[in-house]
């Protein structure tokens, strides 16, 4: 930007402020705004898949909830929706504002093809019809960090629409078994991030960072399908797996890339739906579970004890754990949606409507972004249980996890050691030092070969399981050195001598002649013991099954 | 040498009968002794002036960029010029100095062509005669023409009143651009069309206004009016001359999405000798009680001129027609309430003193900074675009403007070539006339021949036809199908030169003005016919 035109951003104090980020991009839902209306619609298809609300008061009658979502998520490009200023995350405040971002008058949107094949790959993916047409609208309200007055968005006709998404939920009382269910998606639209809000209260003065303004997101609108915060964290989870599979999305919370509104009522099955409240600010998948659990409380204690729903937008205050009515001062809004004029139809094409002729960077194949689809993480659990016998609670954690499961799968391909003892290192060891240590996948100590190695030692029966241990713990501290250096170093390989055992065993037993005689008179704890002496005489480099058999057969 | 036309001009510089900066000189003498018919809101000396320089260095290497180079233009003051004040004649952009080019002035100075300044305008383009803006009102050169004060005299031999209190105005909103090229400040000026913005002033100030076809020209960088209908516009001084301003404009813009993909080839227009297989379509619905006798007989010689001449000239209908006034005013109040949203005193321009709360900061920025009709028009528009009202309105509006288009393609593909009608009602009217009708009144009666060539975003061009019994020049409009352009371009020049439009004498500057052409004959101007 040529000219220092944001006048309210003073430089040198914009870190000291702490920011509210009050940006979600339609954050003024009124009964009147669109969302609402599309909620209200489909109410009456949502109620066969209800479920019934966690504890009932006493004497109480049953109630449903009934929960719906909408989830932005910001498209990961390299360059804005529709300018090519870059994106970047914790840039300098102001600092990727192109003058389109900043609505210079005269300045014109040009639409960023990745985007589109972001929402295309995204609505293939969530098995969405993709509209070969689709149409771009100005979404009008007045808002410091919205430089335009309007955010573009397809208000009309959307790029995706009518998709599902499948999701696992534990069930039983022991929570041991996976049940499969279903959220239908309403629609997938393109539309533009807004800027961020920086009030500083000292100073009552309020900083703009248009940074953000102008970012591709993906809105996708979740049929009210849902019934608790569980299934709703769920979702989340599971629709950030995909996102972040197909590298649509970065879909990191914590840093605004995706961004979660809930839909929330109550009623008693058989009567019609509640009236609704949204829950905003819902910016970690835990918040989202709780804030629409204790919202679901909330409405029905307020119904039980007489009291009424308001048509509100709510915010979850993560502090004290429960939702507030965000102060909503224009009251009513009115989008006054129109056609954005200076955006002619996205038009996209499948193999059968591709025109002749056509270069083909200037349009968009759908078949062709089909074909490109990665594997979806569905897919990828239930090819872990079916290749390697793994349980699918197994597959879950280790797609879970961020890079765990090419953790996994880099080191199943360097070991010859069993799946099953992979999994179990990787997701009992591995993660449980990670934990400790609040470390990341991709910041372990351990490299994937250099546990490769230490399973394979472990597999060849050249070390002990606690010897295993040992090597881990010394790996973990990350002195660049191999398995098995740390092995021969610390002289943990097991003792293949035979003969030096039988005679470590021989010495043994003649050293402890009370021991070998309780052992003969049948106490069981006495062999233990003398194994664990014989274990002590070899510095733990034994296989104490080896040893047992021959202190059996030497006493026998 | 101020006179002569854009090519005549680009001769004489070529030739070496003037220098750039000599040219550019003698323009900025006149626009300083014109300064009182307000044309100018800003005067880029100095960036016209090193310009001028550069141009001159070229032409002296033999390495001139082509026929615009060195020619002094002049820009509306509502596309964007880096470096130099962009106000849309509003106290809401005074001050605000774009940081980039629009596409078209980037293309005129890639040619070489030397930027005069920036031309006056309704605020916003909000208008029909340059009388609405924050930096008053523009003033007809043809007030001052000989012409006109003859017939004056003629008329009225007892009254004495100066020019100074019955000026006539501009037309609009582009009427500092249409002065500017009149005046002969400069040799093509840019304007903008949404309902007939570049034609109407055109009409008034005997020039040739054109309106590209929607699409044609990029849009990138002019202040948008109307999205859907804004065209950069061409006013010059013969056909040609805007034919030679198109093929530097025209063509596909990355930056507009709404231009089109296909090449554009240069425009040279044929010299058209033989119009016999050439149907003119003559529209019934725009014979209007209103229209002036005057305008009506220009209009019926001019199609008896074609008939003469071997052309099929044919009575046609555009049907909706009538509805174009009121389809026009929900979408162009609906677009403006949208596109004069960002104007928040943010990110630029006029922001108030005000800072009790952002909300109140608005308002008072935005009471300040927009005149009455552009506030009015926001009003409108919001209410067009309310939840309630959209579908009665917006949504009706969109459809009567299909049938409108549609109007036009059912014309062109009877066999139609090319349609002609009436620019304007009448003659530029004095502006103490003009005046007593209020903004909106005004646009849509004399928006009424223009509008509907916006709504089909179908090219047409107003060409000076004759002058009325008062001395003043009228236009008359041809239309064609769209990116018919060269096609119309090459009737308009054709027209055009059966015309012979009359020498425009406007040294009555120096008899009638204190600021006017003293003691300079290059003031003397003569405009000759191409």
């Amino acid at each position: 930007m040529a000219a220092p035109i944001l006048r309210w951003v003073g430089p040198g104090k914009r870190w000291a402020l702490a920011w509210v980020d009050s940006s979600s991009s339609h954050r003024r839902v009124s009964p009147n705004g669109s969302a609402s209306h599309r909620m209200r619609e489909q109410r009456s298809v949502a109620q066969q898949s209800l479920h019934t609300a966690p504890k009932p008061r006493k004497g109480g009658h049953k109630w449903a909830a009934v929960v719906g979502l909408e989830v932005h998520a910001q498209i990961s490009s390299n360059s804005k929706l529709f300018s090519g200023s870059q994106v970047s995350f914790a840039a300098p405040p102001n600092s990727l504002v192109s003058f389109f971002d900043a609505s210079l008058p005269g300045t014109l949107p040009v639409l960023n093809r990745r985007c589109v094949e972001a929402a295309v790959m995204t609505g293939l993916a969530l098995n969405c019809h993709i509209n070969k047409k689709s149409l771009f609208d100005r979404k009008h309200y007045f808002y410091a960090d919205l430089p335009a007055g309007y955010q573009i968005t397809q208000q009309r006709l959307p790029i995706a629409v009518r998709g599902s998404l499948t999701y696992g939920v534990f069930v039983g009382n022991k929570r041991s078994h996976m049940a499969t269910k279903t959220v239908r998606i309403k629609q997938i639209q393109l539309e533009q991030d807004s800027g961020k809000s920086l009030h500083d209260d000292l100073r009552s003065q309020t900083l703009i960072d248009l940074n953000r303004a102008g970012v591709g997101l993906l809105e996708m609108v979740l049929e009210p399908d849902l019934s608790c915060g569980e299934e709703a964290a769920t979702v989340v989870r599971e629709l950030q797996l995909i996102l972040q599979a197909l590298g649509t999305s970065k879909a990191n919370m914590a840093e605004g890339q995706l961004r979660v509104d809930a839909n929330i009522s109550v009623h008693q099955p058989g009567e019609p739906l509640g009236i609704r409240t949204e829950v905003k600010n819902l910016n970690s998948i835990r918040f989202l579970a709780r804030a629409i659990d204790h919202e679901i409380q909330r409405q029905i204690s307020e119904l039980e004890s007489g009291g009424v729903i308001l048509n509100e937008t709510r915010s979850f205050d993560h502090r004290l754990g429960c939702t507030v009515p965000m102060r909503d001062k224009e009251g009513k809004q009115d989008y006054r949606f129109m056609p954005e004029p200076n955006l002619p139809p996205l038009v996209l094409y499948d193999t059968a409507s591709l025109p002749v002729g056509v270069e083909p960077q200037q349009v968009i194949n759908i078949d062709q972004i089909r074909d490109t689809l990665p594997e979806l993480p569905r897919v990828t659990r239930e090819r872990l249980v079916r290749e390697y016998g793994m349980l699918p609670e197994h597959s879950f954690t280790l797609l879970n996890e961020v890079g765990l499961l090419q953790f996994f799968q880099s080191v199943m391909k360097e070991t010859r050691a069993e799946p099953k003892k992979v999994t179990s290192w990787v997701l009992n060891v591995l993660l449980g030092y990670l934990k400790q240590h609040n470390l990341a996948v991709n910041e372990s100590p351990i490299t994937p070969s250099a546990l490769a190695g230490l399973l394979d030692l472990l597999d060849s029966k050249a070390i002990s399981s606690s010897a295993a241990k040992e090597v881990f713990e010394e790996l973990w501290k990350g002195k660049a050195k191999t398995a098995a250096q740390i092995v021969s170093e610390k002289q943990l390989e097991l003792m293949q001598d035979q003969e030096a055992l039988e005679q470590l065993c021989q010495a043994t037993m003649e050293g402890h002649p009370q021991v070998v005689t309780d052992m003969k008179t049948g106490n069981p704890k006495a062999i233990n013991k003398l194994i664990g002496l014989v274990r002590k005489a070899t510095l733990n480099r034994a296989d104490p099954a080896v040893i047992k058999n021959i202190l059996e057969r030497l006493s026998a | 040498m101020l006179g002569r036309t854009l090519r005549e001009v680009s001769v004489a510089l070529k030739q070496g009968q003037i220098t750039p900066t000599e040219l550019c000189r003698k323009c900025l003498s006149v626009i300083q002794k014109t300064k009182f018919l307000n044309a100018y809101i800003t005067v880029s000396y100095e960036v016209a002036l090193k310009q001028a320089e550069e141009s001159e260095k070229r032409y002296k290497k033999g390495q001139s960029l082509g026929e615009l180079d060195g020619i002094p233009v002049a820009v509306k003051d509502n596309f964007s010029t880096a470096g130099i004040e962009t106000t849309c004649a509003s106290n809401m952009l005074k001050g605000y100095i774009p940081p980039f080019n629009a596409t078209v002035v980037q293309k005129l100075l890639d040619q070489g062509a030397v930027l005069m300044g920036k031309t006056n305008l309704d605020e916003f383009a909000m208008g029909s005669g340059s009388t609405d803006g924050a930096f008053g009102p523009v003033k007809n050169p043809w007030s001052y023409s000989k012409q006109y004060r003859e017939q004056r005299r003629l008329r009225s031999p007892g009254e004495r009143r100066g020019a100074d209190e019955d000026w006539l105005i501009a037309g609009g909103s582009s009427g500092g651009s249409a002065a500017a090229v009149a005046a002969a400040t400069c040799f093509a000026a840019l304007g903008s069309d949404t309902g007939g913005s570049t034609r109407n002033p055109a009409a008034h100030c005997g020039l040739v206004g054109f309106k590209p076809s929607y699409g044609l020209v990029s849009r990138y960088g002019l202040i948008p009016l109307v999205n859907s209908m804004d065209v950069p516009g061409i006013l010059t001084r013969c056909v040609d001359d805007a034919a030679t301003v198109l093929g530097v404009l025209a063509g596909h813009d990355p930056k507009d999405s709404t231009t089109v993909q296909d090449p554009v080839k240069p425009f040279v227009l044929p010299s058209l000798t033989d119009v016999s297989k050439l149907c003119v379509g003559i529209p019934k619905e725009y014979l209007v009680p209103e229209l002036s006798s005057e305008v009506r007989s220009l209009w019926s010689k001019a199609a008896g001129l074609f008939e003469s001449a071997g052309a099929k000239v044919i009575d046609v209908s555009l049907p909706h027609t009538s509805y174009s006034i009121v389809c026009y005013h929900v979408l162009c109040t609906s677009e403006v309430a949208s596109n004069m949203a960002r104007f928040d005193g943010l990110e630029y321009g006029h922001r108030c003193d005000i800072n009790e709360s952002t909300e109140a900061m608005y308002a008072a920025t935005r009471r300040e900074g927009f005149n009455d009709v552009v506030r009015g028009r926001i009003l409108s528009g919001n209410f067009f675009l309310l939840k309630e009202n959209y579908e009665n309105y917006f949504i009706k509006a969109q459809k009567v403007r299909r049938l409108i288009a549609n109007d036009f393609v059912n014309v062109f593909n009877s066999g139609v070539d090319v349609v002609l009608t009436p620019t304007t009602l009448s003659e530029a009217v004095p502006f103490l006339e003009f005046i007593k009708e209020d903004n909106r009144t005004r646009s849509a009666q004399d928006d009424i021949f223009t509008q509907a060539a916006n709504m089909a975003g179908v090219p047409a061009v107003s060409v000076p036809a004759g002058l009325s019994p008062q001395g003043l020049p009228i236009g008359l409009q041809f239309i064609a199908p769209a990116f018919g352009d060269q096609k119309l371009l090459t009737v308009a020049k054709w027209f055009e030169k059966q015309i012979q439009f009359p020498v425009t004498q406007l040294q009555e500057l120096t008899e009638d003005c204190p600021s006017g052409f003293e003691n300079d004959n290059s003031a003397s101007v003569f405009l000759k016919q191409c």
